[in-house]
C-alpha cells in the first residue's frame, strides 16, 4: 500500500502515488474532477555550472510531519483538494525525480493551486538539503530558513499558488 | 542530563559528525547547546541566525528547555523540492 505522504531512498513513481490519491477518497471518489501531477527532476545546470549528480539529505521523522503540515494547510485553504508528496532522498542522477506531487479535487483550479502551493511549502519548511556535484566540486544548497510558523511565508506561498 | 545532537548538510560537514553527545547542566536550553558546539566549531557560528532547531523531531525554538535523553537538531537554510 503506497502512502499519500512519504520521504526515502526509493525512485518515485507518480502512477502509484496518484492511484493512492484516488484509493485515498474511497466511495466519493467519483466527485474528482482533476488529478494534478508534478513531478521535480534534477537538472543538468545551475547557476552556470553543469551538474554531474545530486544527493539529497533530509531528517526524515521531521520532513513526515513538515508534509503533514503542508497538507493540513492544503486542507484549511482548499478543503476540496486531496494531496499525496512523495521526496526521494540520496543519489540521484540527472532527470529523475526528486519531488513528485499530485492533487485531485473536483475542479481543476483548486488541484492546480494546491500543487504549487504544495511545493513552495516544501521548499520553505522541509527539513531537506540539496547537494550538487559538478565538475571540480560540490556544494550545499541553502535555501530559506525553515520555520513552519512564520506567516509570511506562508502567505507568500500562497500567494504564487493563486497568481 | 544527557542530550542527543544531530546536524545536517552543511552544519554535519563543519563538526565532522551527524550525531554527538552532550552533557548539559539543567535548565539549559536548545540555545545552550548551540552556543557550546559554536565554540568547539567556530565555523558554525556564520549560521547563528539562518539555523532552525527541533527537539525530538519537532521544530522548537532556541529558549526551549531541554530535558535528560532529548534529541536536539540543528538544521542550515533548507532546498528541498
Amino acid at each position: 500500500m503506497t502512502p499519500l505522504l512519504a520521504i526515502g531512498p526509493a525512485p518515485l513513481e507518480l502512477e502509484r502515488i496518484a492511484a493512492a490519491l484516488d484509493a485515498s477518497a474511497g466511495p466519493n471518489g467519483g466527485a474528482a474532477g482533476a488529478v494534478v501531477t508534478f513531478l521535480g527532476l534534477v537538472r543538468n545546470h545551475n547557476l552556470g555550472q553543469r551538474v554531474r549528480y545530486l544527493e539529497y539529505e533530509a531528517y526524515e521523522p521531521l520532513a513526515l510531519k513538515a508534509f503533514e503540515r503542508i497538507g493540513a494547510e492544503i486542507q484549511e485553504r482548499w478543503p476540496d483538494v486531496g494531496l499525496a508528496l512523495h521526496h526521494r532522498v540520496g543519489r540521484l542522477e540527472i532527470g529523475e525525480a526528486s519531488i513528485a506531487i499530485a492533487t485531485r479535487s473536483p475542479h481543476r483550479a483548486n488541484a492546480y493551486a494546491a500543487s504549487r502551493y504544495a511545493i513552495e511549502r516544501v521548499k520553505q519548511i522541509a527539513p531537506i538539503w540539496k547537494r550538487e556535484f559538478f565538475d571540480g566540486g560540490d556544494m550545499w544548497i541553502e535555501g530559506a530558513t525553515a520555520d513552519p510558523d512564520d506567516a509570511r511565508a506562508r502567505a507568500e506561498a500562497e500567494r504564487i499558488a493563486c497568481a | 542530563m544527557r542530550v542527543t545532537v544531530r546536524l545536517f548538510a552543511r552544519l554535519r560537514d563543519i563538526a565532522g559528525a551527524s550525531e554527538l553527545a552532550r552533557d548539559l547542566a539543567p535548565g539549559a536550553t536548545i540555545g545552550t547547546v548551540w552556543q557550546q558546539l559554536a565554540g568547539e566549531y567556530p565555523a558554525l557560528a556564520a549560521y547563528e541566525r539562518s539555523i532552525s532547531s527541533a527537539v525530538n523531531a519537532d521544530y522548537a525554538r532556541m529558549d526551549h528547555v531541554l530535558r535528560d535523553g532529548d534529541e536536539v537538531a540543528f538544521l542550515p537554510p533548507v532546498s528541498g523540492g
